[in-house]
């Protein structure tokens, strides 16, 4: 570093300013002067070469991992995939072949959980229903990703006329109670006659896309603002390319955290609706049909009922832990103290 | 001052033998995730009664944690685990919260940093100033006009109006002076500063500075003063103390510490501090040849070129008044100036002068109301695209927050490149020596590429952006701000930086600033501005040893420092 010469002194021309000479105490004031080897000098700002690289997604990986929370919910989230993508691993009895004689018979050998009402084994319509809940919750958060996401980001970015008209459609989606919504909309010709998995993915999507909307859009205006944003622009890069590539992925935290919590919600929604009739037919096995159908023996036998709502509640609750933990990881700032 | 002002002063010489504040080998740690970390280590300092004491370091140096042990307000994960504090002959290192809240206000009171959030935006002032002076019994049935009274003694003009407004209505400024009411309005005898007019203007700053000079030693209060800033220290404090790494390396008399700095940190504090500093950085080569021949110079600046020209340039911003009306505000006002190729002309002023915009109209983010820049002969308004792509590889910007300009998701790699990406140039391999060759330049070492932005400091983020705006061999770089969110030694190294730079790329530099000493050292050409308009245009020596406005005389006096004797 050069070294400054001593300064000259501003004689201030204008009509007697204050000259603030420094205060020079009437004390003794000792002149203290640590030794050098306490505190040895480092050189000025130097790069910490020692540590391994990190980027944003490799330290919340780093943090997330050794977190108990995320350890568990990965793990029954795991457990449940496997279910659902191979439940013939899990059960070597068909979920279908029911005879009345075995109807609300207590667990047996080979029958853990026993029968349901209609004498099917509840274990095995667990591990059957599993499929159906994890599909819809899968597809409906993929869609309403790409849907509200894409749609909030633009709009967010581009602000104007696009957001104003895209932020009243959504607050008129959101005025809409989701079972009000989704009774009117199942109830539709095209909806009743083809009622499948896809119909529930669809109207779940209808109603769920707002929300990944405002979150996203939220995100970006905060992204947008940023000095990197403005520094791509100046470098020449379109300002859909700077959307693209800077906007979008610093958004992402966010979108992922909200995501995950609610494919949780998804499941329930599919099993509330289904459990109200207007969900999946019932033919298709799932958790939320088993449970309306267990309706008639709460009384006498609770535990027919208990068994699917239990499953469905850990799955969800584990989506949900899943999204807290992914949260902490992504947003420091957000963890207690 | 009113009667009330009129406290015995403690300056008789029988009576101050005695230490007000003693700090003996303090050990502060704090339990992070990441473990422990010793943020101060066998600090000592003492402040005698009426004594202004001022402890200096950079970020992280633990002086605002030492200082705000005194009065237990240390964060959560904050403890002492060694030493002493005792005020005024109590021990208070582990006295019960208690003791604690009976000394804070009425006997050690605080002015904390930031005027913008520290005051309660729902309470109107003059609640929060009755506040104190109810938590401390001073708050009699008169206690509207003492309220008023502890305003107008800040330096609050109109005070009983004043006490009546909610904080939203007041400037920075006149924030600050709230802090400093509540401060003192229950006439501590120690009132500990932290950085009390850092994030207000040089202006600003020196008139609350004066007038808490007054205030404090007409009442005999003791001031432990906390800044980064060594000019402005020495200035207004009897006693420094330097701390560097959670330690104390040096104290003693002010101005002597100044002169003669034993501790080699000491030394490169005082060898940076800007506001010390007198001339322009030169690297050797100029400064050779100047001593040479310094007219040879002078004619050569005649026939450079001027690269940029900005003429008349307007820009006036719509602000929204309610439904279908709107209110003009003029940011720019007319303002004119020209960038000899190779030179460095800095754009001074406040917040809210207008500089900040007039850079974004420089680098086509912003489109002017009326004016022109012409860059390099050419008319820069109603460019086409193509134009503009190939406008912007040869002008470049660096901005002020290193921790906003660097995309966080891009490693550093990435973000060299991205540059030569856009504008097509090279293929990969070719693209990574240049990168090697970019961090080179800003002194940077070549495994740097694969980090990410967050791992690295503040100053090392700006050398990676300065690295990025050179990345397409730009012949303008406009810098905003670019040092100011800096600590003075990574401030100087990377005004040396800039300065090596532009000596070896033949760079021009448009520096916009509010910091007058940084312009002494790194500007040819100043260019004052006060509310949008251009109050003083002159080359540096011009406007500092003959300054022709009132303005500018005024901001030349407030450097802090600047008018010391050393």
């Amino acid at each position: 570093m050069s070294e400054n010469p001593t300064p000259e002194i501003i004689e201030p021309t204008a009509s007697a300013p204050r000259v603030r000479a420094g205060k020079i105490s009437s004390r003794r004031i000792e002149h203290y002067v640590a030794p050098l080897e306490e505190t040895p000098l480092q050189s000025v700002d130097k790069v910490d070469e020692t540590a391994t690289p990190l980027s944003m997604w490799a330290q919340a990986w780093r943090s997330l991992r050794t977190q108990p929370l995320f350890i568990i919910s990965a793990a029954l989230i795991l457990l449940v995939i496997a279910v659902a993508a191979f439940p013939g691993l899990f059960t070597s009895t068909s979920p279908t072949s029911c005879s009345l004689e075995f109807a609300r018979q207590g667990p047996s050998a080979g029958h853990p959980l026993g029968f349901t009402f209609q004498g099917c084994d509840i274990y095995a319509r667990i591990m059957y229903g599993a499929q159906a809940s994890v599909l819809v919750g899968l597809f409906t958060t993929i869609a309403v990703v790409v849907f509200g996401g894409i749609l909030g980001a633009l709009a967010g970015y581009y602000g104007g006329w696009l957001d104003a008209i895209l932020a009243r459609l959504a607050d008129i989606f959101f005025a809409l109670p989701l079972i009000l919504g989704a009774i009117i909309i199942m109830q539709l010709p095209a909806f009743r006659e083809n009622r499948s998995i896809w119909t529930v993915i669809i109207t779940l999507a209808i109603f769920g896309w707002p929300q990944m909307a405002r979150i996203t859009r939220g995100a970006v205006i905060e992204a947008k603002s940023s000095d990197y944003v403005m520094a791509s622009r100046s470098l020449g890069l379109s300002k859909f390319k700077t959307l693209v590539k800077h906007v979008v992925p610093n958004s992402l935290a966010p979108v992922i955290v909200v995501s995950t919590i609610s494919l949780g919600i998804y499941i329930v929604a599919e099993a509330t609706l289904s459990f109200l009739g207007l969900g999946l037919p019932p033919s298709i096995m799932s958790w939320g049909n088993d449970i309306a159908s267990a309706q008639i023996s709460v009384r006498n036998n609770p535990e027919i009922l208990m068994w699917p709502a239990l499953a469905l509640s850990i799955t969800v609750l584990s989506f949900i832990m899943l999204g807290d933990a992914v949260r902490d990881a992504l947003d420091p700032k957000s963890r207690k103290g | 001052m009113s009667e009330l002002l009129k406290k015995p002063t403690m300056f008789d010489s029988a009576q101050d033998d005695l230490p007000l504040l003693e700090i003996r080998d303090l050990a502060i740690t704090f339990t992070t995730p990441e473990g422990p970390v010793n943020a101060v280590r066998k600090a000592h300092l003492t402040v005698m009664p009426g004594e202004t004491v001022a402890i200096v370091g950079e970020s992280g140096s633990g002086k605002s944690t030492t200082a705000l042990s005194a009065i237990g307000l240390l964060p959560g994960n904050g403890k002492v685990t060694a030493g002493q504090i005792i005020f005024d002959g109590e021990d208070i290192t582990h006295a019960d919260e208690k003791r604690i809240i009976e000394l804070r206000g009425s006997s050690i009171g605080m002015v904390p940093q930031d005027p913008m959030s520290n005051l309660n935006p729902v309470w109107k002032i003059g609640f929060q100033v009755q506040e104190t002076l109810k938590a401390n019994g001073l708050a009699g049935s008169n206690s509207k006009e003492r309220v008023a009274q502890v305003l107008s003694d800040a330096g609050l003009p109109d005070a009983a109006k004043r006490a009546g407004q909610y904080p939203h209505e007041f400037s920075g400024g006149m924030r600050q002076r709230a802090l400093i009411a509540i401060g003192l309005a229950c006439r501590p005898r120690l009132l500990i500063a932290d950085e009390p007019t850092s994030a207000l203007d040089v202006t600003v700053q020196q008139q609350i500075l004066d007038h808490l000079d007054t205030m404090t030693s007409e009442l005999g209060t003791a001031v432990l003063l906390i800044t980064h800033d060594l000019g402005l220290a020495a200035e207004r404090a009897e006693k420094i103390v330097v701390m560097y790494k959670g330690q104390v390396v040096e104290s003693g008399p002010a101005l002597e510490i100044l002169r003669n700095p034993v501790h080699p940190y000491t030394q490169r504090l005082v060898a940076a501090a800007p506001s010390l500093a007198s001339k322009r950085l030169q690297s050797q080569r100029t400064e050779v040849a100047e001593e040479i021949n310094a007219v040879v110079k002078a004619e050569h600046e005649i026939t450079d070129d001027d690269v940029l020209q900005i003429k008349d340039l307007t820009k006036v911003f719509k602000i929204r008044k309610g439904l279908g009306r709107s209110e003009d505000f003029t940011a720019v006002d007319n303002v004119s100036l020209s960038v000899k190729r190779g030179t460095t002309t800095a754009i001074v002023g406040e917040s809210g002068s207008g500089k900040s915009t007039v850079a974004q109209m420089v680098l086509s983010l912003l489109e002017p109301t009326s004016g022109s820049v012409i860059f390099d002969g050419q008319e820069m308004s109603n460019r086409s695209e193509k134009d503009l792509f190939k406008f912007r590889r040869r002008v470049q910007p660096i901005f002020q927050d290193p921790y906003g300009s660097l995309d966080p998701m891009y490693s550093i790699y990435r973000t060299i490149e991205e540059p030569l990406r856009i504008h097509g140039i090279g293929n990969a391999k070719s693209r990574q020596t240049r990168v090697k060759e970019l961090l080179e330049h800003v002194s940077m070492p070549s495994s740097t590429m694969h980090r990410f932005p967050n791992e690295l400091s503040g100053g090392q983020r700006q050398r990676i952006a300065i690295a990025r705006a050179l990345a397409l061999n730009p012949e303008v770089i406009i810098c905003d701000e670019a040092v100011s969110a800096l600590d003075v030694l990574v401030q100087a190294q990377i005004l040396n930086l800039l300065n090596k730079l532009q000596e070896e790329l033949n760079l021009t530099y448009l520096f916009i600033t509010h910091d007058l000493a940084v312009v002494r050292q790194i500007a040819d050409d100043v260019c004052v501005m006060q509310h949008g308009r251009v109050v003083e245009y002159a080359t540096t020596d011009e406007v500092f040893n003959n300054p022709q406005s009132e303005y500018t005389k005024n901001l030349l006096r407030s450097i802090p420092g600047a008018t010391l004797r050393l």
